[in-house]
């Protein structure tokens, strides 16, 4: 079947797919190709009906569903297996993959093995006179790419949380249960044990972030903008220098390198706002920045300012956010 | 262990904003008169094959692509490092080619290396940071493949890795040959050389392939693609300051984002 199939995986049992991202794009470019979205799912556990079930009403028509307990915790390998063998039987013209840990190796891999064209880390995509036009970030943030894809089938990665979750559309939907056979003991590479961090508000989904740079100076500040981040509700993030330095886990980062993020609520404290940083947080929808230099590149992206030592600031802060909630 | 560690020659990311500029014919950035460095994670990756030829021995070839002329010079650091031999496959036009067309030019100068146990990228490039060239060398290589690895240890014929995930890491057992693409560690931070490493530098052997002798592999991603621009986006937003003490400026923030329904 021709059109636009995206790649959804159930990381859990109990998560929506995020891939419904994707299924955005997909409707965006299958309206002028009017040939259908489907989706290759991939996953173990009750999830995956669910899953199904979100997909359809969100407009994706066929829904090639593949279950093993290998299809999980990252195994790349055994997702690649799955992808190539259910997309070498659908033949779409384009396929859309989340560029997360397993989608930005799966998408150049899979592009190889079906060999198509390959743009990856897109941030918009639109049709135009039966082209692909999508857009991604160069320069660490300080540029913006077009590229104009004409081969077919395709294959595109997409930066998570560029593009909107759409309007339900439902539609009737198929459902095709593929049955895939991966062995372990024949995958090249294998993950044996998945270690997560604590995290009290993962920053994915978190509608507050406070984040710190390299002028927070060490892990005690961090302390600080923990308080700050849990009277907002929010999650504790930061640039590449805290992370580098390992005053905060790798996972915390945000930016080109690292997270992409746009909160309701974006609070910078003591980042310079390079390019860099400043790629994975632009989207916020309201930027403020604290900082002590007044020239630092980071006012030119935050809505409010303050000028200042941020460890004079935040005290007061928090109690004052303390004192207009209430008890 | 023979391992061949893949680098990029980039412009220096660091270099502030009013020295980033675009060429609008080939939608790169401008290079003439910048200093050109070793991609940020590229020299995260010399630094894991180092430590794993320091443990188990072997050998470590330098891989690049580029116009030779100007890339000799900045990649004699790569050798001073430690690196036993370079490779540089000449090539005019690589600065203006995606990622998909130089992996496969790649693939084909790491044939014609011939032996190896595990090629090294850098997670992503500093500039384009399009993150294929690992993925796409295993594929062509026919090798096991792991991104955004933070950690190596060689494990009797296998390698035991640790990859940054959304999640957390993941420890992954992998098979040789492989690719894998390195992120920065606290245990991969790249080594100063000593004066005596430098001045031994010169002595390596340096070879310098022609890119009209690597034969142009199949499928090649990048066709059918085409950078249409690449522009530098204004930045619009007028930012109002906050004024005052900074008690006064906290409670002036914390009034603000009550107004905005953010408490």
């Amino acid at each position: 079947m021709p059109g636009i199939c995206v790649v959804a995986t159930v990381p859990d049992a109990a998560a929506i797919p995020s891939s419904l991202e994707l299924v955005g794009g997909a409707r965006a470019l299958d309206a002028s190709h009017g040939a259908g979205v489907s989706a290759v799912l991939m996953g173990t556990g009750p999830g995956l009906r669910e899953a199904t079930d979100e997909l359809h009403r969100h407009g994706v028509a066929t829904v090639y569903r593949c279950a093993h307990p290998l299809l999980t915790s990252g195994q790349v390998d055994a997702f690649l297996l799955a992808t190539e063998q259910v997309l070498r039987a659908a033949t779409p013209q384009v396929v859309l993959i989340r560029a997360d840990t397993v989608g930005r190796e799966l998408a150049p891999r899979l592009a190889v093995r079906l060999g198509a064209a390959l743009v990856t880390e897109c941030v918009e995509l639109a049709a135009e006179n039966g082209a692909i036009v999508a857009r991604r970030q160069t320069y660490g943030g300080r540029a913006l790419a077009t590229l104009v894809v004409t081969r077919r089938p395709a294959v595109l990665s997409v930066k998570p949380h560029s593009l909107e979750v759409p309007e339900p559309a439902p539609v009737p939907g198929r459902v095709e249960d593929v049955a895939v056979s991966i062995d372990a003991d024949t995958l090249p590479a294998r993950v044996c044990e998945v270690l997560r961090e604590e995290a009290e508000v993962g920053l994915d989904d978190a509608q507050v972030v406070v984040s710190g740079g390299r002028g927070v100076g060490g892990p005690e500040g961090f302390a600080l903008l923990k308080e700050l981040a849990a009277v907002l509700g929010g999650a504790v993030g930061a640039s590449r220098p805290p992370a580098d330095e390992g005053w905060v886990p790798i996972s915390w980062q945000i930016g080109q390198t690292g997270k992409t993020v746009r909160p309701a609520l974006y609070i910078a404290v003591a980042i310079s706002g390079a390019t860099q940083h400043v790629a994975g947080m632009s989207g916020s929808r309201t930027i403020v920045a604290i900082n002590r230099d007044p020239n630092a590149p980071i006012f030119s992206v935050a809505h409010l300012g303050i000028v200042g030592d941020y460890r004079a600031i935040v005290p007061p802060l928090v109690a004052r956010i303390k004192e207009l909630k209430g008890p | 262990m023979d391992i061949i560690v893949c680098l990029k020659q980039v412009v220096d990311p660091e270099l502030p904003q009013t020295e980033f500029a675009i060429e609008p014919a080939t939608g790169r950035q401008v290079r003439e008169g910048r200093p050109l460095v070793i991609s940020t994670y590229d020299e995260n990756a010399l630094e894991v094959a180092l430590q794993l030829k320091d443990r188990g021995g072997g050998k470590v070839t330098v891989l690049t692509l580029g116009p030779q002329a100007v890339i000799s010079d900045a990649f004699r650091l790569a050798l001073a490092m430690g690196a036993d031999e370079m490779v540089v496959v000449d090539d005019p036009r690589g600065p203006d080619r995606l990622g998909g067309e130089k992996a496969a030019i790649l693939a084909a100068a790491i044939r014609r290396i011939g032996r190896f146990d595990l090629v090294l990228t850098g997670c992503e490039s500093a500039d384009w940071t399009e993150r294929v060239v690992a993925p796409v060398l295993a594929e062509a290589l026919s090798a096991a493949c792991v991104t955004f690895v933070s950690r190596v240890e060689a494990a009797d014929g296998t390698l035991m890795v640790r990859r940054m995930a959304d999640e957390g890491f993941h420890r992954v057992e992998v098979r040789l040959p492989a690719v894998l693409s390195v992120a920065s560690d606290e245990s991969n931070r790249p080594r100063l050389p000593k004066l005596k490493d430098i001045l031994a530098a010169k002595r390596k052997p340096v070879h310098v392939w022609p890119v009209a002798d690597m034969p142009a592999a199949p499928g090649d991603l990048a066709a059918g693609v085409e950078v249409r621009e690449v522009v530098i986006p204004q930045r619009t937003t007028r930012c109002e300051f906050l004024e005052g003490e900074s008690a006064e400026q906290a409670a002036a923030l914390a009034q603000r984002l009550r107004d905005l329904k953010l408490l």
